[in-house]
C-alpha cells in the first residue's frame, strides 16, 4: 500500500515530465516552423545574388543598347530586348488596363447580382489559367489568321494575363471608397459615371494604380506565351507584324546556348529584369509604407470604422 | 440619363468579356485539336508514342500528363509543409518581424520563371547534383528504383524542387490569410486551457482552418501544373517513352514544356500542331479543374463567420 504522501509525490513528478515534454514539442515545432522561413528566403537571397553578381560584370552601356551578336562571340547586346519588352508592357498596358478598370467598375458598381457574381468566380479562375494556354489562343486567333507572328499577338495574350489583376484590385479599391461620397454626388444631381470617374475613382486611384503596376511587373517576366506570339529576334522593331524580342525570351535563348559568355550575357539580361520587376514592387510597397497616414489609409481605417 | 445607360453598358460588356474569352479559349482549343481527336481518338491520352516526322506521325500525350502530376505531386511534398510552417510562423510572430518576413517570401512570387530556370540551371542544379543527387544514387542507386539513374541534374526532382519554391509564394500567403481569419477568442480559449503555442495551433487553428489551407495547396497545386519556363529549362525535356519517369534522376518532359519546346516548330498544315493544342485542351481542363475546387474552399473559408467551426 501506498501513502497518500507517496501517490502525491508520484502525480507531481507524472506532470513535471509531461509538461517538461509538451515544452520541449513546443520548443521543437518553434525550430520547425522557423527554419522554414529560413529555407523559403535562401532561393531569394541565392538568386538576388547571383543575377546582380554575374549580371554586374556583363552590364556596360554596349550591352544594354546594341543588337546581340552572333552566337557565342560574347559581342553585342540586348538592346532589341530590352525596347521589346517596353513595347509590350505598353501594348498589353494600352489593351488591359481599360478593360479591367471598366471590369471592376462594373463589379463594385453593378456587381449585387448573379450575373457578376459568376464573372467574379471566372475572373479569379482566369487568373490562375496557364499563361501558356493564353499564347497558344493568341496564336490561333491572331498568328495563324494573320499568317505572321506579330507584336499584337503578344500583347494580346498578356494583356489577358493582365485585365483579371486590374479588375480585381480596382473593384477592392472603389469598394474602400465609403458610400456616403457617392450619396454626396447623388444629392448634388451628378450623374452615376460622372460620380464613378470624377469621385469614386480619384478616391481610389492609389490602389488602383498598385494594381496596374502589379500587373505590369506580372506580365514583365511572362515567357511562355511570347514564344508563340512575339517569337523573338535580334533585331530592333521595325514593325507590328514581325518577330520582336523582349527580356524573358532573350533570357531563355541566352540560356540555352554552350557558351560561358551567352551564359553571362543571360545574367546580364536577367539582371534587367529583375531590376524592372523588383523595383516596381518595392516602389509600390514603399509608396504605401509613405502613404499609411495619407488619404488612401485614412480611407481605409474609415472603412474599418464603418463595417464595425 | 443616356449617358448613364451607356456607361452601364459598358461597364457590363467589360465585365462580361473574361466569359466571352474563356468560352472562345474553350472553343478554339477544341476546334483546333480536332484533327488529332480524329486521327487517334482516345489513344491519344492513353498512348506513349510521339513521334513528329511525316510519314510516320504518331502522337500520345500519357508521359507528358504522368510529367506534370509526377512534378506537381513531388513539389507539393516539398512546397506545401514548408509553406504552412511559414504561415504559421508569420501569423503568429508580431507585425514588426512578420511583416517583412512575409514580404519576403512574397517576394519569390515576383521572380520570374524564367530567371528561375536561369537560376536553376546554373546554380542550383551543380549544388544539388553534387551535394544531393550524387550521394543518393552512390548510396542507395542500385536497390531503390528511386534513386536509380544517371543524376546528371536536368531531371524530375531538379524540376520539382524549383516548382516547390514556386508555389511556396502562393500557399503560405493564401494560409497566412486563413490562419488570421481564426477568431481571436477560440485561440485566447485554448491559451487559457494552458495550452502551449503548438497545441494552441492544433486544438485552435487546424481544425477551423482545415478546409481553407486544403483549398490553399490546392491553389498550388494549380501553378505547378501550368508553370512553364523554369520547368522547360530543368527537366531534361525527354519524348515519347523516355519521358516517362523510370527514378527521381531521369529526365521527363510536362504538358507545357513539350508545348514550348514544339510549338513553333510544328506545322499547322500536320496533325503535330493540333496534337500540341490538344495537350493545351487536357491542361486547361486539368487547371480548371485544381482551380475551380480550390476558390471554392478558400472563399466558402474566408466567408465563414466568428464562432463556429466547420467540420
Amino acid at each position: 500500500m501506498t501513502t497518500i504522501q507517496e501517490r502525491r509525490q508520484e502525480y507531481r513528478s507524472l506532470f513535471k515530465q509531461n509538461v517538461e515534454r509538451r515544452l520541449l514539442v513546443d520548443k521543437v515545432v518553434r525550430i520547425i516552423v522557423f527554419s522554414c522561413v529560413i529555407i523559403a528566403i535562401i532561393p531569394l537571397g541565392s538568386i538576388l545574388v547571383e543575377v546582380f553578381k554575374n549580371g554586374l560584370t556583363a552590364i556596360s552601356l554596349e550591352f544594354l543598347t546594341e543588337t546581340p551578336g552572333s552566337a557565342g562571340s560574347g559581342e553585342g547586346g540586348i538592346g532589341p530586348a530590352i525596347q521589346g519588352t517596353l513595347i509590350i508592357i505598353g501594348l498589353s498596358s494600352l489593351i488591359g488596363v481599360p478593360i479591367g478598370v471598366m471590369s471592376g467598375i462594373f463589379l463594385s458598381e453593378y456587381g449585387d447580382n448573379k450575373l457578376a457574381r459568376s464573372i467574379r468566380f471566372f475572373n479569379d479562375v482566369f487568373m490562375e489559367f496557364p499563361s501558356i494556354i493564353l499564347g497558344i489562343f493568341a496564336f490561333l486567333m491572331i498568328v495563324l489568321v494573320l499568317g505572321h507572328f506579330s507584336v499584337w499577338a503578344g500583347a494580346f495574350a498578356l494583356s489577358l494575363i493582365m485585365f483579371p489583376i486590374v479588375a480585381r484590385t480596382t473593384e477592392e479599391s472603389l469598394k474602400m471608397v465609403p458610400m456616403t461620397y457617392r450619396e454626396a454626388g447623388t444629392a448634388l444631381g451628378l450623374k452615376k459615371w460622372v460620380i464613378t470617374f470624377r469621385i469614386v475613382i480619384s478616391a481610389a486611384k492609389s490602389g488602383m494604380v498598385t494594381g496596374i503596376l502589379l500587373s505590369v511587373s506580372r506580365i514583365g517576366g511572362e515567357t511562355a506565351p511570347l514564344i508563340m506570339t512575339i517569337l523573338g529576334s535580334s533585331q530592333f522593331f521595325s514593325s507590328m507584324d514581325t518577330p520582336m524580342d523582349a527580356l524573358p525570351l532573350r533570357i531563355w535563348r541566352l540560356s540555352l546556348l554552350p557558351y560561358d559568355s551567352a551564359q553571362l550575357q543571360g545574367w546580364g539580361a536577367a539582371l534587367v529584369l529583375i531590376m524592372i520587376i523588383l523595383g516596381i514592387n518595392l516602389g509600390i510597397r514603399y509608396y504605401f509604407m509613405n502613404k499609411k497616414n495619407g488619404f488612401f489609409g485614412q480611407l481605409i481605417k474609415q472603412r474599418r470604422k464603418n463595417t464595425k | 440619363m443616356i449617358s448613364d445607360k451607356v456607361f452601364k453598358i459598358g461597364a457590363t460588356v467589360a465585365g462580361t468579356y473574361v466569359l466571352v474569352v474563356v468560352v472562345l479559349i474553350a472553343f478554339q482549343l477544341i476546334s483546333e485539336s480536332y484533327p488529332i481527336w480524329e486521327k487517334e481518338g482516345l489513344s491519344f491520352i492513353t498512348s506513349t508514342d510521339w513521334n513528329a516526322v511525316e510519314g510516320r506521325e504518331s502522337f500520345g500525350a500519357l508521359p507528358y500528363i504522368i510529367g506534370t502530376l509526377t512534378t506537381s505531386a513531388i513539389a507539393m511534398a516539398i512546397g506545401v509543409p514548408l509553406s504552412i510552417g511559414i504561415a504559421m510562423f508569420i501569423s503568429d510572430a508580431p507585425a514588426k518581424i512578420g511583416g517583412p518576413l512575409g514580404f519576403l517570401v512574397e517576394l519569390l512570387a515576383a521572380v520570374p520563371s524564367v530567371i528561375y530556370g536561369l537560376w536553376g540551371l546554373f546554380v542550383f542544379r551543380i549544388y544539388f547534383r553534387d551535394w544531393i543527387e550524387t550521394p543518393l544514387h552512390n548510396a542507395f542507386g542500385d536497390n531503390i528504383w528511386l534513386f536509380s539513374g544517371n543524376p546528371y541534374g536536368l531531371d524530375i526532382i531538379t524540376a520539382s524542387v524549383i516548382l516547390a519554391i514556386m508555389i511556396i509564394p502562393t500557399v503560405s500567403a493564401v494560409s497566412r490569410e486563413i490562419m488570421k481569419a481564426v477568431p481571436q477568442q477560440q485561440k485566447e480559449a485554448a491559451y487559457m486551457l494552458g495550452a502551449t503555442k503548438w497545441e494552441m495551433f492544433k486544438l485552435a487553428v487546424f481544425p477551423y482552418s482545415k478546409t481553407g489551407l486544403i483549398g490553399a495547396s490546392i491553389l498550388g497545386l494549380g501553378r505547378a501544373v501550368g508553370e512553364t519556363m523554369a520547368v522547360t529549362m530543368l527537366i531534361g525535356n525527354a519524348t515519347g517513352i523516355g519521358a516517362i519517369p523510370s527514378s527521381l534522376f531521369g529526365p521527363s518532359q510536362t504538358m507545357s514544356s513539350i508545348i514550348a519546346n514544339e510549338f513553333v516548330e510544328a506545322s499547322p498544315a500536320s496533325v503535330h500542331m493540333p496534337a500540341l493544342i490538344g495537350i493545351g485542351l487536357i491542361l486547361l481542363l486539368i487547371a480548371i479543374v485544381i482551380n475551380v475546387i480550390a476558390h471554392l474552399l478558400v472563399t466558402k473559408m474566408l466567408k465563414i463567420k466568428e464562432g463556429a467551426i466547420n467540420n
